[in-house]
């Protein structure tokens, strides 16, 4: 399953893909599927946690490897999918 | 002695005719070294300087003057004083502990039980000498739960696997502060015939010292003492052994084969007894200080302070704020004349966040860390946690805002 909505923060250090995360997930509806690509190895404690003092949804994470993602621009290389449904207003 | 605390930089809070602000620091661990140690070591130093194991007069003197050290420490950790052996440092104690219970137990098993928020002493050599063996399952490390507090059920389970010998567990986290329940988690070890290590290296000095372990470990900087001194305590009953030849010193250096510097040994010993006497009521007002900390953090948006708030080191508070980033609260927190730590990726020389905070599934960015030093040391002690009370809220503020983080 894709994700209705991808926050790429490859490559960005702690804390600026929980950052990147807020910033979209203010403008999104609830029930609302995110996924926020990270190489940050603090994100697989920071997503979390985040979802849980936010009030959101922490779906679970998986492991990318590099080229899975089809994209062509932005860093290459394994990243982390941390997935979020958005259940409050950001 | 001479004052080698560092000049307010420029920017620094001055306060009415006081001249700059002077530096509060609140990152004690180490904290400075008890003043009247530090007089102690500079005698020691005139004293103590011999090798203990002459005979001449000056050796003889060395010689008292360690056997002093060791029975003030013996005594203060409810031991005899040849349990008492020391080491280079508090971390190479906790290498050694653990070290010499699975050297001791080597043929019977190679399997060592632990906690997720145990210090790298004890997780990196356990992590490194499974992989070594080739079966990673030979270290078992025990979730702990959003407090910080091993899984007892788990622990209890882990310990009683056959071929384990031997548990690590801290007596309290020097990050978060929260004690271990170490007596259910010491039954356990009994139950199952394993001995258990502690690793005292956050509490000793702070909180009575741990009486439910087989081997202990500390380090003299967390009780005001030098540092450049681990201490090890290992009780007759225990099985352990460190690798390598027979000591022909050993009733000199106990089981761990270390001399110290008599005078870190004496100045320790002083820092002991100093420590000791004012213990309870520095650590009812340190635990009264962190308590004002915690509420004050705690009311700053998107701040989550961690660690048990009840049943902790007196000490020690951590908090973390989100959309914030630890390296910049560290700097600036220092700006305005504060010293304090950071669990956070950006501040450790790995870029890995703290262990402990991930453990917790806790925020592990935007991380602050306070240990309080001991009054003795910190004569201001109360007034600069009041005046850093004053700045949490807005240093926090200012950080987001660095990051465009603001209305999140």
């Amino acid at each position: 399953m894709r994700a209705a909505v991808v926050v790429d923060a490859r490559g960005l250090r702690c804390p600026l893909p929980v950052i990147r995360l807020a910033q979209h997930v203010r403008d999104l509806e609830p029930g609302t599927v995110v996924e926020v690509w990270a190489t940050d190895p603090a994100a697989a404690a920071d997503v979390p946690a985040w979802c849980r003092m936010r009030g959101q949804e922490y779906l679970g994470s998986r492991e990318v490897a590099e080229g899975d993602d089809g994209r062509e621009d932005g860093p290459r290389g394994d990243h982390t999918a941390y997935v979020v449904r958005v259940v409050a207003p950001g | 002695m001479a004052n080698p605390s560092p000049e307010a930089p420029p920017g620094a809070p001055v306060e009415p005719g006081a001249g700059p602000r002077r530096r509060a620091v609140l990152d004690a661990a180490p904290g400075p070294l008890h003043p009247v140690a530090a007089r102690t070591l500079a005698a020691a130093v005139d004293a103590g300087w011999a090798d203990p194991r002459r005979l001449h007069a000056e050796g003889r003197t060395a010689r008292r003057l360690l056997d002093d050290a060791r029975a003030v420490l013996a005594e203060g950790l409810g031991v005899r004083p040849e349990e008492v052996t020391f080491a280079p440092d508090g971390p190479t104690a906790v290498r050694w502990m653990a070290q010499g219970l699975s050297y001791a137990a080597r043929r019977r098993g190679a399997r060592v039980v632990t906690s997720a928020v145990e210090h790298s002493a004890v997780l990196l050599p356990a992590r490194h000498d499974a992989a070594q063996a080739g079966d990673r399952t030979l270290a078992r490390v025990v979730p702990v739960d959003r407090l910080g507090r091993v899984d007892l059920d788990a622990w209890a389970r882990e310990v009683a696997v056959p071929g384990t010998v031997s548990a690590l567990l801290q007596h309290a986290n020097g990050e978060v502060g929260t004690l271990q329940p170490l007596g259910p988690a010491h039954e356990a070890c009994r139950a199952a015939g394993v001995p258990l290590g502690v690793d005292a290296q956050a509490s000793l000095g702070r909180v009575a010292p741990p009486r439910a372990f087989d081997v202990l470990a500390g380090d003299a900087t967390s009780w005001g003492g030098p540092g450049g001194l681990g201490v090890l305590v290992v009780p007759d009953r225990t099985r352990w052994l460190l690798p390598g030849p027979a000591d022909p010193d050993a009733a000199l250096h106990g089981p761990s084969r270390h001399l110290p510097w008599v005078p870190l040994a004496l100045a320790a010993a002083e820092a002991w007894q100093q420590t000791a006497a004012t213990r309870d009521s520095d650590a009812a007002e340190a635990f009264a200080l962190v308590d004002e900390l915690r509420a004050v953090a705690a009311g700053v948006t998107d701040v989550e302070v961690v660690g048990d708030p009840v049943d902790r080191l007196p000490h020690v508070l951590t908090f973390s704020a989100l959309y914030a980033d630890g390296e910049a609260l560290v700097r600036e927190f220092d700006r305005h004349g504060f010293a304090v730590g950071s669990g956070s990726a950006c501040t450790s020389s790995t870029l890995e966040p703290s262990h402990v905070l991930a453990a917790m599934g806790v925020l592990t960015h935007g991380n602050t860390r306070i240990t309080l030093p001991l009054a003795a040391v910190a004569s201001d002690r109360e007034r600069d946690v009041r005046a850093f009370a004053s700045r949490i809220a807005p240093v926090v503020a200012a950080v987001r805002a660095e990051l465009g983080a603001t209305h999140l």
